[in-house]
C-alpha cells in the first residue's frame, strides 16, 4: 500500500477568459504537511474548491485513499474524511464549544459529544472547555474549537487555510507542535499561507502556484525565503525594503494619555501615550481586537475621544472632525479598505478625487471640474503604479493590492504631514506589498511622520524604526527597531509584563 | 373602581385575558420558530385572516370545530409554502414580502367573505373543558382550569416548543441556520431545508392562531384580527426570542385588553376616555420594546439575511 493518500493528476479548470487551473498536479502523503503557497489568484483556492466539489475541473482525476474521490458539497466531502479549517471561522458565535461540535452530527446527546471531546482534546493538547460560549473565547480557542470539530469527524486530511494569520508568535509555535502531532498520526495536511518563514518551519514538502501553474515543487531544505518569492512572483523580490537612514525631526503626532471607547460600551483604548516623530515610523505591533482599530479611528477623528488630547503637527485635534483632522495634515489608510478606504462601487477616478474636490483647484460654485479632476487621475493612476483598464474602471474589479495602492495614492498626494497605515498590505500580493512598503519608506525621507499598524510582524520589523506593542489599549512598551526581538515582541503582544 | 376589585370580576377579568392571550400566543410561538432560523415573517397577521376565514367557513358549513381548527392549520402551511418559496428560493427582501403576504391575506380573506358568506352568521366556539380536580380549586380553577381545549394547546406549544429548541437536533439546526447559516452549512445541515421546516412551523402556528381566533369568537368579519399578528411579531422581540418569554408577553396583553373592556362594561371609563384606553396594550408594547431594545445581543444574528453559497 502506497503512503500517497491525495492525488491531483492534470486538474485543468477554466473560467470565462482566465485559465484558474493549468494542467496541475498535487498530493498529499499520510503523515506530511504539504504547504500551497501562491499569491492571490495564483490558483490555490479553485484548486482547494475543485477538492471540496464546491467547482468541477474541466480535466484532471482526484483519487482520494485509493479511490477516485466523488463529492459535491463541503459536507460530502467530511463524510468522505477531509476536514477544512476555513481562514473565516465557521462557528456558531452563541453555541457552546460542544454545540458546535454536534452541530450536522445528527445527534442531540451532548454529554457524548462533550465527553469524546474531551478525549480528543486531551489527547492533542488542543485546550479548550467544552462548556465555553463561542464568543466568550479568544481567537486562539476558537480555532482549537475548528479542528477538534475536524478531528471529530475523524477527518484523515485536513486543509488549513491561512491558519497563523490570528495568533501571536507563541501560539504560531504551540499551534505547530500540534499540526505536526496530527499529521504523526498518520493524517495528511494541506498548508495553505504566504508567511514564508511559517512555511519553511512547517512544511515538508511545498507547492508554489503561479498565475494557475505549478511554478515549482520543492521542500524547506533545498529552497530559500528568497526562492519561493521568488517562485511566486516571477521576479526576484525584495523581501525586506531597503532603509536609508533618516534622522528624525521633531514630534509631529503626540498622543497624550488617550483614551477612546470601544463598539461595546467598554474602554478600547487606555491612556495611549506616543509620539511619531517626522521622518519616522512607529510601527503598533499587536494582535488584531487589541485596540489598534480605535485608536486610529480616533486620531482619525473617527471615533470620540474620552480623555486625553490629540496633538496633529502642533494643533490640538482632540476630537475634531475627520476634516478639521485632515486640514491639519493627516492621511489616513483604513484597515477596511472597501468599507473606509474606497466606496466599491465607484470609478478609480471618483474614488480619487473624495479627498478634494471641493477645494478651489477642483471647484468652483460647487461644480467639479471634471477636466482638470481627469488629468489628475490620470497621473497619479500612473504614477503609484495603479494597474487599472481606465480610469472609469468600478474599483471593486481591481485586484486588492491595486485598490490599496489607489488609496495610498489618493491619501499621499494630499501631502500629509502624518500618515496612519492601518493594516497596509493585508491580503494584498507580494509584488504591490514590496512597492506599497517602498512607499511608506518614500514617504518617511520626506520628512512624513508614518504610524504603520500591523497585525504582521515582519511587516512592522520590516518598515519600523520604534516599535510600539498593544495589548487590551495599552501601549506595554515602546522598543527601538534594533533592540527588537521576534520572541519579546510576541512575548509583549500575549500580555506578557516588560 | 371598587366594582373591580371584586374577587369574581378580577377572576373572570384574568379568565378572560388567557382567552384573548391565545392567539396572541400561537402566532407568536410561531413567529419565534421561523425568526430563530433567521426568516422574519411580516405577513403573520395575513396569514392569520386567510386560516381565520377558511376555519370559519369550513365550521359554517360543516358544523365540525375541529375540521375547522385543522383547515387553519392547512391554510397556515399552504402560505408558509408560499413564503418558504419567496424567500429561500428567490430570496426577496423579507420584510417587504412579509407586508405583500399581509396585504395578499386581508384582500383574500375579505373578498371571499364577501363573495362566499356575505351576511355574517355565527358558529359555535368551543366547549370550556374543566380540568379534573384542578379545575375545581376556587378560583384558581376558574382562572387556569377552565377554559377551551385551543387555550390549553397553546400554553402547551409554550414547553414543547423550548424543548423542541433546546434539546433537539431540529432546534439545534434551527437555531445555527439563524444565528451562522455558513457555519451550519460547512458542517453539512441544509440551510434551505431547516429554513423551510421552520417557516412552514411558524405560518402553520399562525393560520390555527386566526382559527382560534374565529372559532373563540364565533364569527368572522373583515380584518377580524385588527394587527394581532403584527403585535405577534413584536411580542417576539419582547419575549426575547423565548417561548417562555412570548408567553408572559402574550399573557400581559390578554390581561391588559381584558382590562380595558371590563372598565368599559363596569363603567369605569367612558367615552372618549375608553377610546384613549382601548391604546393601552399597544402604547405599553412601545414602552416595553424601547426598555427591552438595549438586548439585541438576543436576536438571531443572521435574522432576515438570506443565505446563499458563494461560488
Amino acid at each position: 500500500m502506497t503512503d500517497l493518500m491525495l492525488e491531483m493528476r492534470g486538474i485543468t479548470k477554466r473560467f470565462p477568459g482566465v485559465l484558474a487551473n493549468d494542467s496541475v498536479d498535487f498530493d498529499v502523503r499520510r503523515g506530511e504537511v504539504h504547504t500551497l503557497l501562491g499569491e492571490n489568484g495564483a490558483g490555490k483556492s479553485t484548486l482547494m474548491k475543485i477538492l471540496f466539489g464546491l467547482y468541477a475541473a474541466d480535466e484532471g482525476t482526484i483519487d482520494f485513499e485509493g479511490e477516485p474521490l466523488q463529492v459535491d458539497s463541503p459536507a460530502a466531502a467530511i463524510e468522505a474524511g477531509i476536514g477544512m479549517i476555513h481562514q473565516h471561522f465557521m462557528l456558531v458565535p452563541t453555541f457552546t464549544v460542544t454545540e458546535n461540535v454536534a452541530l450536522g452530527l445528527g445527534t442531540a446527546d451532548m454529554d457524548q459529544v462533550r465527553e469524546r471531546l474531551t478525549g480528543l482534546s486531551e489527547t492533542y493538547s488542543l485546550d479548550v472547555d467544552p462548556d465555553a460560549l463561542i464568543w466568550q473565547l479568544a481567537v486562539g480557542e476558537r480555532q482549537r474549537v475548528e479542528i477538534l470539530k475536524a478531528l471529530y469527524r475523524d477527518a484523515r486530511l485536513l486543509v488549513l487555510d491561512e491558519p497563523t494569520a490570528v495568533l501571536t508568535p507563541q501560539e504560531v509555535n504551540d499551534f505547530f507542535v500540534t499540526l505536526r502531532q496530527i499529521a504523526d498520526d498518520g493524517r495528511g495536511l494541506i498548508f495553505i499561507s504566504h508567511k514564508l518563514h511559517e512555511v519553511m518551519a512547517l512544511s515538508d514538502r511545498i507547492t508554489v502556484l503561479r498565475d494557475g501553474r505549478v511554478s515549482g515543487s520543492t521542500t524547506p531544505g533545498e529552497t530559500s525565503r528568497q526562492q519561493l518569492a521568488q517562485m511566486m512572483v516571477g521576479r526576484p523580490v525584495k523581501l525586506a525594503p531597503d532603509k536609508p537612514p533618516v534622522t528624525a525631526g521633531e514630534s509631529r503626532l503626540e498622543l497624550k494619555n488617550l483614551s477612546v471607547m470601544g463598539d461595546r460600551d467598554a474602554l478600547a483604548v487606555h491612556g495611549v501615550d506616543l509620539s511619531v516623530a517626522a521622518g519616522e515610523i512607529v510601527g503598533v505591533a499587536g494582535v488584531s481586537g487589541n485596540g489598534q482599530r480605535e485608536l486610529c479611528e480616533a486620531v482619525a477623528g473617527l471615533r470620540p475621544v474620552t480623555d486625553g488630547t490629540v496633538l496633529l503637527d502642533g494643533q490640538d485635534t482632540t476630537g475634531a472632525s475627520p476634516r478639521r483632522c485632515r486640514a491639519s495634515g493627516l492621511a489616513f489608510v483604513p484597515e477596511e479598505r472597501m468599507l473606509h478606504g474606497a466606496v466599491a462601487q465607484f470609478s478609480v477616478n471618483e474614488n480619487l478625487m473624495l479627498l478634494n474636490h471641493d477645494s478651489q483647484e477642483y471647484s468652483r460654485w460647487g461644480f467639479l471640474k471634471l477636466p482638470a479632476l481627469r488629468e489628475r487621475a490620470g497621473r497619479l493612476v500612473e504614477h503609484y503604479d495603479v494597474k487599472t483598464p481606465s480610469i472609469d474602471t468600478a474599483t471593486s474589479a481591481l485586484s486588492g493590492g491595486n485598490i490599496q495602492k489607489l488609496i495610498m495614492a489618493r491619501e499621499l498626494s494630499a501631502e500629509p504631514a502624518v500618515l496612519i497605515a492601518a493594516q497596509p498590505t493585508r491580503g494584498v500580493d507580494i509584488g504591490a506589498a514590496e512597492y506599497i512598503h517602498e512607499r511608506l519608506i518614500a514617504q518617511r525621507e520626506q520628512g512624513t511622520a508614518v504610524l504603520v499598524v500591523s497585525e504582521d510582524l515582519d511587516e512592522v520589523l520590516a518598515l519600523a524604526d520604534r516599535v510600539a506593542v498593544m495589548f487590551e489599549g495599552r501601549i506595554v512598551a515602546v522598543i527601538d527597531r534594533s533592540d527588537c526581538t521576534v520572541e519579546d515582541l510576541g512575548l509583549l503582544m500575549a500580555g506578557a509584563q516588560p | 373602581m371598587s366594582d373591580f376589585f371584586t374577587l369574581s370580576v378580577l377572576v373572570a377579568t384574568f379568565a378572560s385575558g388567557m382567552r384573548l392571550a391565545t392567539p396572541y400566543l400561537l402566532a407568536a410561538l410561531g413567529e419565534t420558530i421561523g425568526q430563530r432560523s433567521g426568516v422574519l415573517n411580516l405577513g403573520v397577521d395575513g396569514v392569520m385572516l386567510l386560516g381565520a376565514f377558511f376555519a370559519y367557513w369550513t365550521v359554517l358549513e360543516t358544523d365540525s370545530r375541529l375540521l375547522g381548527v385543522a383547515v387553519g392549520l392547512g391554510v397556515g402551511l399552504t402560505m408558509g409554502i408560499a413564503y418558504a418559496i419567496v424567500t429561500l428560493v428567490f430570496k426577496a427582501e423579507q420584510g417587504i414580502s412579509g407586508i405583500g403576504i399581509y396585504l395578499f391575506g386581508l384582500g383574500i380573506s375579505e373578498l371571499l367573505f364577501l363573495k362566499q358568506v356575505g351576511i355574517p352568521r355565527g358558529i359555535p366556539s368551543f366547549d370550556d373543558l374543566k380540568i379534573p380536580l384542578l379545575g375545581d380549586i376556587p378560583h384558581i380553577g376558574n382562572m387556569f382550569f377552565n377554559h377551551s381545549m385551543l387555550v390549553y394547546l397553546a400554553v402547551l406549544m409554550v414547553p414543547v416548543l423550548t424543548l423542541v429548541v433546546n434539546r433537539t437536533t431540529l432546534g439545534l439546526n434551527i437555531r445555527a441556520v439563524g444565528e451562522s447559516p455558513e457555519a451550519a452549512d460547512s458542517l453539512g445541515v441544509s440551510v434551505f431545508r431547516t429554513r423551510a421546516v421552520a417557516i412552514l412551523v411558524g405560518n402553520g402556528l399562525a393560520g390555527l392562531a386566526g382559527a382560534a381566533l374565529t372559532i373563540e369568537l364565533g364569527t368572522f368579519q373583515n380584518n377580524l384580527t385588527n394587527g394581532i399578528g403584527f403585535i405577534a411579531v413584536a411580542l417576539v422581540y419582547f419575549g426575547a426570542w423565548r417561548p417562555v418569554g412570548v408567553l408572559a408577553g402574550s399573557l400581559l396583553y390578554g390581561l391588559i385588553t381584558a382590562t380595558v373592556t371590563q372598565w368599559k362594561t363596569l363603567g369605569i371609563v367612558t367615552g372618549a376616555t375608553a377610546s384613549l384606553t382601548t391604546m393601552a396594550p399597544a402604547v405599553l408594547t412601545v414602552i416595553a420594546l424601547a426598555i427591552i431594545a438595549r438586548r439585541a445581543a438576543d436576536q438571531p444574528a443572521a435574522l432576515t439575511v438570506p443565505f446563499s453559497r458563494d461560488g
